[in-house]
Parts: structure tokens; sequence; C-alpha cells
């Protein structure tokens, strides 16, 4: 019997967006001095707001009511820091339904996971570094704040990011001039609503938005003492030039090409879960996306073929209805990325295949690929895609698959799929990655430090390691 | 992975039974909780309500069934809501061997099956011979289908081939009537087991898994379920059998029912959305999909003493 799932929108009517929106410094919105830029709904293409455009001048006034607010908040004693921080957390979970649409409208990705995946995330991220703010001398990195952070985040999570950022920041005693990606700067606009009504004192949080210059600006700001960005590695190594020689602290979070890894005696129907989770999860924009499966030979045909059934049921389609699995593409940009890279895979030889599914008239959308027969060589198996495309490479022996995963230019994270904990614990030793997932992909706690090696990017956040980032160090 | 074994002994079941891939719990977990937050409405809900009435097998197991009280049941799993003869009649009624005849009297010709426990329902603790017997009295008494248990103390101890063989000779007993195996899977312990006793089941020719006899917590989660409906997708890919799935005991809304719709409609696929293959053991159940069937219709929920109680 077929059995079609009606339509189950979940309700725009919670969220209130208003026409234009300004920058936020030092406690209120103000115009900003560039050219005002619209953002879009890409599952319609919509023009959902104008948001305000922060010039080298606008970046200055942030960094200076920062700088001001600077002395007040870190004067705070820990446990008053940790108040203002607990209100954030406790107005994020009350608001929680109304930050979900707005970011699922904003950035195209499944309510569903809005819903049940960032909006629980970011607000166990406040609460999280709340509980630090009194107990840094416990930490082991000193208690002394840097000063102001100049924080740049990307549009895949766009207000997860921002807690990752903003919540042990203010921890620390830091105050914060951020920069939201272009393309999604409505959750953070609406976050520097939630700072008013969590009545923080000005200039601890200020937002400025804008594009690739407006970025720049806050980085290259020298009275910024610590720079956080969380992006592409190509303006990964801008950042790091540009504040190379300064008196800068930095953590880079860049990308990635995270291998998963399935031997032969995984629980199987769990890692077809795990593949889907790895890289379909979020339209696969995530820097730690299990882009590169490896699958041992002996069972690679077998779970394949699992995997391809799994694919099927997947429900492509609007972000907003809660059965709604596979999203919108963020933009037009990252869709001619993804379909650049794709027609490459085909090009070079590896076999291309996706399910059969509709993609809507309007919007951006790229349907769930999986690429068979790929090579290490391929450019498929080597470039961050930034997309729902999976690369399908096998292995013979465990040392192969260790080789392979680890002969990248990058080191974010990987996934390892064994019922053997003696093979589990040699292969996690073995891989160069910052996050090694066992048995599960994509899991992620307030608690669990979060970086990457090589190309991957510097410096650790979430977890007691990522205070580290936010403090000065003991000499 | 898996061939039909011969069966000739514990080794070789053993083996084919330990080479079936593991089940991560917290992974099978997490799919189940997934799958549970889909989000079935209006005439999506309709369709499920519907399905699912006409999947219930109508259950009453209790030491003190009589022969009125089962009368009452088999007149409602005829006609669910007597004032609404759109509602589909239920799949079957499920007694103890000795009232079959009473409820075959009343479903009669209704197309409503009756089925029968046995085999020493529920804890299975006896001889062959006696579970032979209740078999054939309930199958001699018009029971369209057994529920038999699974020797669970045996499974557990590994003999395997006991287990194997007494499905075997109950399906025997069985005749024409079709077999339901109850693994009684919160007495397995593990989903690991809860796969393996799937396969045992199926291998020894069983029609239908079922989770439990009701009489034990924890009975028909949604991740053992999960893993039952993934046991008989890949019996039918590698066997080209086709085998039914009854999760039974603990289902006791419609919000219950629509999920494990849903898990059967994503796992095994659409083929299983139907009484010859799959059913929902319950009672209680049967009001709450009622009450929600006409409030889809009217708009308002009715008083419970607008549903009859059996």
């Amino acid at each position: 019997m077929i059995f079609e799932y009606a339509p189950a929108p979940e309700s725009r009517d919670v969220v209130d967006i208003r026409p234009s929106y300004g920058l936020f410094i030092n406690g209120e919105f103000v115009d900003g001095s560039g050219t005002p830029f619209k953002t879009v709904n890409p599952a319609s293409e919509e023009t959902l707001a104008e948001v305000a455009s922060a010039t080298e001048a606008d970046v200055d006034r942030a960094v200076q009511a920062a700088r001001k607010a600077f002395g007040v908040w870190s004067a705070l004693p820990g446990s008053e820091r940790a108040k203002y921080l607990f209100r954030i957390a406790r107005i994020i979970q009350e608001r929680a339904r109304e930050l979900a649409v707005l970011e699922s409208l904003d950035n195209g990705k499944p309510i569903k996971e809005s819903r049940d995946v960032d909006l629980p995330l970011v607000a166990a991220h406040f609460f999280y570094y709340a509980g630090w703010a009194d107990k840094l001398a416990y930490a082991g990195y000193g208690t002394t704040p840097l000063g102001v952070a100049g924080q740049v985040i990307p549009w895949n999570f766009p207000l997860l990011m921002l807690a990752w950022k903003i919540a042990p920041a203010l921890a620390c005693g830091n105050t914060v001039v951020l920069k939201p990606a272009e393309t999604t700067p409505l959750t953070a606009l609406l976050f520097a609503e939630i700072c008013q009504q969590a009545d923080l004192p000005p200039g601890v949080v200020n937002i400025v938005t804008g594009a690739g210059e407006t970025g720049a600006a806050v980085v290259g700001h020298p009275d910024v003492d610590k720079v956080a960005f969380t992006g592409s590695t190509e303006v990964g190594r801008l950042i790091a030039k540009s504040v190379a020689g300064t008196n800068k602290k930095v953590t880079l979070e860049l990308g990635g090409k995270a291998a998963n890894i399935v031997f032969d005696d995984a629980a199987i129907d769990q890692a077809v879960e795990g593949i889907v989770t790895g890289i379909f999860f979020n339209q696969g924009h995530v820097c730690c996306a299990g882009s590169r499966l490896l699958v041992q030979e002996s069972v690679a045909e077998e779970l394949l073929s699992s995997l391809k059934r799994r694919l099927s049921t997947l429900r492509l389609g609007d972000p907003l209805d809660k059965n709604t699995d596979i999203g919108a593409i963020n933009s037009a940009a990252q869709l001619a990325k993804i379909r650049e890279l794709s027609d490459t895979g085909e090009a070079e030889g590896a076999d291309r295949w996706s399910p059969a599914c509709s993609l809507p008239d309007k919007g951006f959308w790229f349907p769930p690929t999986v690429f068979t027969g790929v090579s290490q060589s391929h450019r498929i198996a080597r470039e961050e895609i930034f997309g729902p495309v999976l690369s399908v490479l096998t292995f013979r022996t465990p040392a192969e698959a260790v080789e392979k995963a680890n002969n990248t230019p990058y080191g974010l994270s990987a996934g390892v799929w064994t019922e053997k904990a003696s093979r589990m614990l040699w292969t996690a030793s073995k891989l160069r990655a910052g996050v090694v997932w066992s048995n599960t992909f994509n899991k992620f706690d307030p608690t669990s430090p979060f970086g990457g090696y090589k190309e991957s990017g510097y410096g650790r956040e979430g977890g007691r390691h990522g205070l580290e980032a936010y403090l000065k160090e003991i000499s | 992975m898996v061939s039909i074994p011969t069966a000739s002994s514990n080794a070789s079941l053993r083996a084919s039974l330990h080479g079936l891939p593991g089940v991560d719990r917290v992974g099978a977990d997490a799919r189940a909780a997934g799958l549970g937050t889909r989000s079935i409405k209006t005439t999506a809900k309709r369709q499920a309500i519907d399905m699912a009435i006409s999947m219930v097998d109508l259950t009453t197991l209790e030491g003190a069934d009589t022969r009125g009280k089962v009368r009452a049941m088999c007149a409602k799993a005829v006609h669910p809501d007597p004032t609404d003869p759109t509602v589909p009649r239920v799949a079957a009624v499920c007694v103890y061997p000795d009232l079959v005849a009473e409820a075959r009297d009343v479903v009669g010709s209704s197309g409503v099956k009756v089925a029968s426990v046995a085999t020493a329902f529920p804890s299975g603790r006896s001889s062959l011979e006696v579970k032979v017997a209740d078999t054939a009295m309930a199958v001699a008494a018009g029971a369209d289908e057994i529920d038999m248990v699974i020797d669970r103390g045996a499974f557990l101890s590994g003999d395997y081939l006991k287990v194997f063989e007494e499905i075997q000779a109950i399906k025997e007993a069985c005749g024409e009537a079709h077999l339901k195996v109850i693994l009684e899977t919160g007495e397995l312990a593990t989903y690991d087991n809860v796969r393996r006793a799937s396969w045992l089941a199926m291998m020894a020719g069983g029609d239908f898994i079922k989770t439990s006899t009701g009489k034990v917590q924890p009975a028909a989660t949604l991740p053992v379920t999960l893993v039952m409906l993934e046991a008989v997708r890949d019996f039918r890919d590698r066997e080209g059998r086709m085998v039914g799935v009854k999760p039974a005991g603990g289902i006791r809304t419609t919000k219950d029912a629509i999920k494990m719709l849903v898990l059967v409609n994503e796992t095994a696929g659409p083929d299983w959305l139907d009484p010859d293959w799959f059913r929902l053991g319950a009672s209680s159940v049967l009001n709450d999909l009622l009450m929600q069937r006409q409030k889809l219709t009217t708009g308002r929920y009715a008083g419970p003493d607008y549903f009859t109680l059996d």
C-alpha cells in the first residue's frame, strides 16, 4: 500500500521578519554606511529582508564599543557574567521555534534539523559556557581575558556557529564584534534582540553584517585582540596572512574532506544511517561532513545497495515541511560550485547516481548524489564539495583504509564503523583528524572540543579546551 | 550472507546467526526515534488510521477471559464503530485456544481472522508434545493463525537447534493455519539477539515474526520493531520469501500506531503495508483510533462514552 505523507509545514507566523535591518552596535540597531544587501530564502528565491552593510568606519565603531564595554564586562565577577549567559540560553530555549523557523527560511535547512539539532545545541552551548564563567581558575588556562574578539562565521550553521564563538568569548570576559555570513544574517540579528532582552551591557556583543570586505575589516582592525574564523580554507589562509606579525591570537576552523570508514564487520544498517547523516545532513554543508566513504571491498556491494535503497526514502523539498530530510542549497553560488565539481567527477570517470527525486522549480536544489568508482586522484575525492555529494572508495585492509583516509590535505574529522573494539581503537589512533567518531557521525556536544589538523585549521572550540582561545596564556 | 542451513547442528545455526551483521544499539535507537518525529497530518493521517484499524489483531489474553468477553470483543472486531459503516474491520481477533470456537462463531465469514496463542503461552515452558497438542487443539477449533512463543531459555543458552526444531514442529501442526512466532524480545536483552531470533524463526518457516506476548516489559518498542523489519526486508532479499511482522504490547495510542506504520513504510517498504504482512497486536488502541478518526471527520472529539467498551 502506498503511504503518501501529506504536507506538514511548520507555520511561518511565529517569526516576524522586518523589511530592513541595521547593524547592532553598542546595544542598539544603527544604520550601516555601505550599500544594503538583500537576503533571500534559498528555497524560493524570495527576498526576506534588506540588511545593512558595514564599512570599515562602521566596524571601527563596533570595535570601539566593544573596547569600551570590555572594561565593564571583564571587571564583572564570573558569576555575574554567568547570569547573563544563563539568561541568554533560557531566552533561546523560549524562542527556539521562532529561531528555528527563521534559520530554515534564511538558510534552507530542513526545519527538522534546525528544530532538533541546531537550536538545542545553541542553547546547550550557552548553558555550558555559562557554567564555566565562574570556574575559569580550574580550567588551567588562566583567568585573564584577551579583550575584543573579532569573529567571522559561515552560513551553514548560522546560529550554532554564533554560539560556538560568542559563548566562550563572553564567559571568559571578552567582548565581541561578530560578522555573520552575507547569505544568512537574520538569526544573528534576532540574537542581537535577545541580547537586548537579556539586558546584556551595551557593546559586549556587536553584530556587523556585510560581505567579505566587512569580514576583512573585522579581522584587520588593529584594536582586535583575537580573531576567530570558521569558513573556507581559502579565506582562512588570507586571514592567517593578514594577522601574521600582529599580536592577535587566532583560531581557524576550515574545510574538510572526511573519511567515513566502514569495515566488513560493521553494524551495516547503522553504518548506512551514519553515512546518510555524514554527508546528507544539512545538504552536506558541513565542514566535517563524511564526504569520502571508504568501504571494505568485501561488503561494498551489499552496503551500497542498502545505501541506495535508504537514499530513495529521503524526502527533498520545502525546508519548513516537518518531514523534509533534504532542504535547499544555501545560495546560487554554492549550487554552481557543487554542480561544477560533480560534473568533474563524471568527466573523470566516476559513476554518478541519484535516487529518483523531483526538484522544485524555484530555489536552489541539488539531489543527493553518490559517486562510485572514485579514485584518490579524482578531484571529487580531494576537494571539498560542501554539498550532498558522496564519493565512494574501497579498500582491502585496515592499513590501506588508514592510508587513504589520511591522504588528504585536510584533517577535521573521520568516522569508523566496526563492531570490533580493538580495530576501532587501532584505527582511531592512526587517523589524523581532530574528531574521530566511533560508530556514529556528526555528533556534537558543547563539552567536546572540535577542531582540525593540517589545512582544516587550528585551535579548538567547545569543551574546556575551547576556553584556551579566549584567555591569555599563563606565562 | 546467510543461507538456509540444514540445521543439522547448533554449530551450523550458530555460524549462520552469528554471521549476521551486528546491531548498534545507539544507532538503532536514534533511527527509530528519528522516524518517530515524522509528522503525519490530514489526508495522510486519515489513511494511516484506516490502515492501522485494518491491521489490528484485537486481543484478549487474560486468565479471566470468558465466552461473553470474547463474543463482545469479536463483535467489535467485525464492526468497530456501530455508528459508522465506513470503518474497516480489524484484521483478526486473538484469544486463548479454548475460546477459539467461540470467536469463530461470532466472526463467521466477516473476513476477520481468528488467531490463537498456543505452545504453553506465554512462557513456553512445557514439552514439545504439549505444545504440539495445544496447537492442534486451536487449529481443530478453527484458528486461522497460531501465535506461538519460542523457548527463550533455549535461545539464550545457545540451543538454537531446539528452538528451530520446535518452530518446525509447530509449523507442521499448524497445517493451513499461519504461524506467527513470538520472540518475546523483552527477554532477549540485546538487539543482536532480536535479529538472530528473527532469522531463526524465519529460517524455520514462520510466516510472521511477532515481538511480544504482552506479558513482559518492554514489549513492542520502536527500535525492536525496526530491527525486525530490517530482518524481514533482508530475508526477502536473500531468500525470496516474504515474512510478516507483528509488534504487540504497549501500542496504546493512534500516535504509537502511526509511528509503527512510518517505520514499516521507510524500513521494509510499502509492500509490508498490508494486513497480510503487518499487524498491530493491541486492544485499547482501537478506541483511540476510532476517536481520532471521528475527530478528523467531524472536527470535534467525542467523549469516551461514545466508543464502546467491550
